[in-house]
């Protein structure tokens, strides 16, 4: 499955679908880190809105990108989590502790750009 | 119970976990569940199908309405034919895991769900029976 992912300035963002296989999200995990290095991003945005089910795998896949994403010396930051899948995630113990959060694409790229001081 | 109103969900890859789930949602709204119980019900049905492909490889998910005079409901059962779990208290407990994944599979699950069962033979599969109730 494709996922569109679209570069603003130094942030690249990219739009999970509804449906993701854990094969659509291994694939996206190396992508999404393929692409911070090829375009040299500081700052990345993964817009989970039309995610219906984060499961333990999905939220795993997550901190991993955004592991390794600050590895690379950038910054990942992951918008749009429904508040009935964000219920469900704390009820199986998912919390993606040490990954920034915000509540919409807006709110991420403001984050990002207070963070980098203006990159996107 | 009519056996005519079961579901069953073969689960031999990660693709069939999506599948489970999406058919449980849509199985949980046209019950008249809550958007917020129906996702709740999908997550489940997705950590579910995951033991499966991880432990067992393959097993199957079934989808059941619960409707007597009183309440409505669904009914989702996991069943393989894996290895078994040869120690269910540890298994219940958080942060357990055999498999290197996160371990919070069947706790996560009997927190989702409102009634949970499960009945594991060595050597011979698992068996793990879950309800969630309309409200």
């Amino acid at each position: 499955m494709e996922v569109p992912v679209l570069k603003q300035g130094a942030v690249l963002i990219a739009t999970f679908q509804a449906a993701l296989s854990d094969a659509d999200l291994k694939q996206l995990r190396s992508h999404l880190i393929e692409q911070v290095v090829r375009l040299r991003s500081r700052g990345v945005i993964v817009d989970v809105t039309a995610m219906d089910v984060m499961d333990s795998f999905a939220s795993r896949t997550l901190r991993e990108i955004a592991h390794m994403i600050r590895l690379r010396g950038a910054e990942t930051v992951i918008v749009g989590i429904q508040p009935e899948v964000a219920f469900a995630m704390v009820q199986l113990g998912l919390t993606l502790e040490g990954v920034a959060t915000a509540l919409d694409l807006e709110e991420g790229l403001a984050y990002l750009n207070n963070r980098f001081e203006n990159i996107a | 119970m009519r056996a005519a109103q079961d579901i069953p969900v073969a689960i031999r890859s990660d693709q069939d976990i999506v599948l489970a789930r999406q058919k449980g949602r849509t199985l949980a709204v046209e019950l008249g569940f809550s958007q917020g119980d129906a996702t709740l019900i999908a997550t489940a049905i997705s950590e579910l199908a995951r033991n499966i492909v991880s432990y067992a490889g393959t097993g199957v998910i079934t989808l059941r309405v619960l409707n007597s005079s009183s309440r409505k409901g669904i009914q989702v059962v996991a069943a393989d034919e894996g290895p078994g779990i040869l120690d269910i208290a540890q298994a219940m407990r958080d942060g357990f895991s055999t498999s290197g994944s996160l371990g919070l599979g069947l706790p996560g699950v009997r927190r989702l769900m409102d009634e949970f069962e499960i009945h594991s033979t060595d050597g011979k599969g698992t068996i793990v029976a879950t309800k969630k109730w309309k409200s």
